[in-house]
């Protein structure tokens, strides 16, 4: 238990430093696709929501786990959905240009 | 036979890094948003794989109704309402994952299972950064869609009930972390998180929310990251610390495009100060105003024009308009540009998307410190709903609340057109100098009705 969180310390820590070096490179003109796109990546709090919903738990822990489901979810599909939007936009332009 | 699951949370988090990557370039950030979503939908099939994953039914209803809504949304939502929009979508990511911290701890504690503190801590941190992402988020919502006044709110002892509010939680969450079983303990403790996000918000600007927005998208990541904690997941560490570090560098570009800490932004309640002294300052000098035509004159002879687009731009829906009018001087052999001001709009790149929207070419647009020598050598600069990020105050006046405030040098321009609707300040409340200047000429109107006005009489001429 103790080892793994560790683990999980030095995951978390090391991503957080693949983060910083990924994002930094990303020009202002696309900060709001990235704002977004990013935000559908939080969604993965998903994995999370459906495990709390499917292991049938029982009554509230699965109905809390439900929600969590539409939720994440509405951020996930949304989140990719209209970054996609934004970027076909940007996209036209070069052909136009 | 369940051991590929981890790999395929390596797999799903490979392809968001890819992803991120491939934003750097507007070439190649299509391609990039799909396989983050590649990597989304690996991450999810792996989980309903999961041996504890056994009831599928509420999952996909679940899955269905939240894709559907999710879809809707991004469907119809207007580019200029791309803010508020990111706003609800972070909030709803922090709900979540506040709402996994809380079934999590009911099942250990219906297991009776004692939960480690390696476990607790991150549910308690989980619960409150997700509910104050949540209600933060929603304020910042209410806000940005004029539910609710948009400028800064402030009420006598609000840094004393903000102060009362954080010890409970620091009270209530040492409480759950000592005894994890402790539900009615972690019930106030989501409840007190809720009150702090939105308190928090609620004395915060408008012309501050591109600050609050980024910092509330770090905060949808981090939940994620601590729910990942919970629940022993990297795929969710991963996904969730990149998130975080993209919403911190954002919030630290924001801020720098301001010249103020964090802490001003959060803690300054800046715009009430500078609207109270607004009224004492009104503007003393000449005003000249001009028409369109006059505009459109002046324009003809130009030979090199920047436009300065701002929030009025995105109020007005006049992104399109500006287009045409940029379009029109082009027709002319006039050197068109636009200049983008870091914090010009209500979040990060906002503007860029609406002039993306309006199909001009992103080689157009210049970030304002490669572009702001050029001022003096350019004939006209006209500013469609700017305000503080072109205010000359920031540079000269020392006693202006944004002096220090790197801005838009458009008052070096030859001429400066401004439009705006009337001569009241900005959403900062702060007098502005450049519209009493000697060669700036107000075209007061809407943005939207002003550009297309002087489309026509450039035309007419």
């Amino acid at each position: 238990m103790e080892g793994s969180f560790v683990l999980m310390l030095t995951i978390f820590v090391l991503a957080l430093f693949v983060g910083v070096e990924v994002i930094t490179k990303v020009p202002p003109t696309l900060h709001t696709p990235l704002m977004s796109g990013s935000n559908a990546i939080s969604g993965i709090t998903i994995i999370g929501a459906i495990i709390a919903a499917g292991s049938d738990s029982g009554g509230f822990i699965t109905f809390l786990g439900f929600l969590a489901v539409v939720l994440a979810m509405v951020n996930v599909v949304g989140g990719f959905a209209v970054t996609n939007r934004m970027l076909q936009m940007f996209q036209t332009k070069k052909k136009g240009a | 036979m369940q051991s590929w699951i981890p790999l395929a949370y390596l797999v799903s988090a490979s392809f968001f890094i890819i992803g991120l990557k491939r934003l750097s370039s507007p070439r190649t950030a299509v391609q990039g948003n799909v396989l983050a979503s590649i990597g989304m939908a690996v991450a999810i099939i792996a989980t309903l794989l999961l041996a504890e994953v056994v009831s599928y039914i509420g999952v996909f209803i679940g899955m269905l109704v939240g894709g559907i809504a999710g879809a809707v949304f991004a469907q119809r939502v207007q580019m200029t309402s791309m803010p508020q929009m990111v706003a609800i979508f972070n909030g709803l990511g922090g709900a979540a994952s506040a709402l996994v911290a809380a079934a999590e701890l009911l099942r250990l504690k219906a297991q009776g299972i004692d939960a480690e503190a390696s476990v607790s801590i991150p549910i308690v941190l989980g619960t409150v950064i997700g509910a104050v992402t949540l209600t933060g988020s929603f304020v910042a919502f209410a806000k940005l869609q004029e539910l609710m006044r948009g400028n800064a709110v402030v009420f006598a002892g609000q840094q004393m009930i903000n102060g009362g509010i954080a010890l409970a939680i620091l009270a209530f969450g040492g409480l759950v972390i000592a005894d994890p079983t402790s539900v009615a303990s972690f019930w106030i403790l989501m409840l007190v998180a809720c009150a702090l996000g939105a308190l928090l918000v609620i004395p915060i600007g408008g012309a501050d929310m591109p600050v609050v927005i980024s910092l509330l998208n770090s905060y949808s990541g981090l939940a994620a990251c601590a729910t990942g904690f919970v629940i022993e997941n990297q795929g969710l560490v991963i996904s969730g610390s990149l998130v975080g570090a993209s919403g911190l560098i954002l919030t630290q570009i924001m801020c720098k495009a301001m010249n103020r800490s964090l802490g001003n932004v959060i803690f300054g309640a800046f715009g009430a100060e500078a609207s109270a002294q607004a009224g004492a300052a009104a503007s003393t000098g000449t005003v000249k105003s001009g028409s369109a035509e006059d505009a459109a004159a002046i324009l003809d002879a130009a030979q090199s024009v920047i436009i300065v687009p701002g929030y009025g731009l995105a109020v007005a829906q006049a992104q399109h308009a500006v287009r045409e009018l940029g379009d029109e001087l082009i027709k002319r052999g006039i050197e068109v540009r636009y200049a983008i001001h870091p914090v010009a709009g209500r979040m990060p790149g906002h503007m860029n998307v609406l002039l993306a929207e309006a199909d001009v070419p992103y080689d157009m647009l210049v970030e304002m410190e490669e572009i702001n020598s050029s001022f003096p050598r350019t004939d006209v600069a006209i500013v469609v709903g700017a305000n503080d990020v072109t205010n000359p105050a920031a540079r000269e006046d020392t006693s202006s609340p944004i002096y220090g405030m790197p801005i838009l040098d458009v008052d070096k321009a030859r001429t400066c057109m401004v439009i705006k609707r009337s001569m009241n300040p900005g959403f900062a409340g702060i007098d502005n100098p450049l519209y009493t200047a000697e060669r700036t000429m107000m075209l007061f109107g809407d943005a939207k009705g002003m550009a297309e006005d002087m489309v026509k009489a450039m035309k007419d001429l």
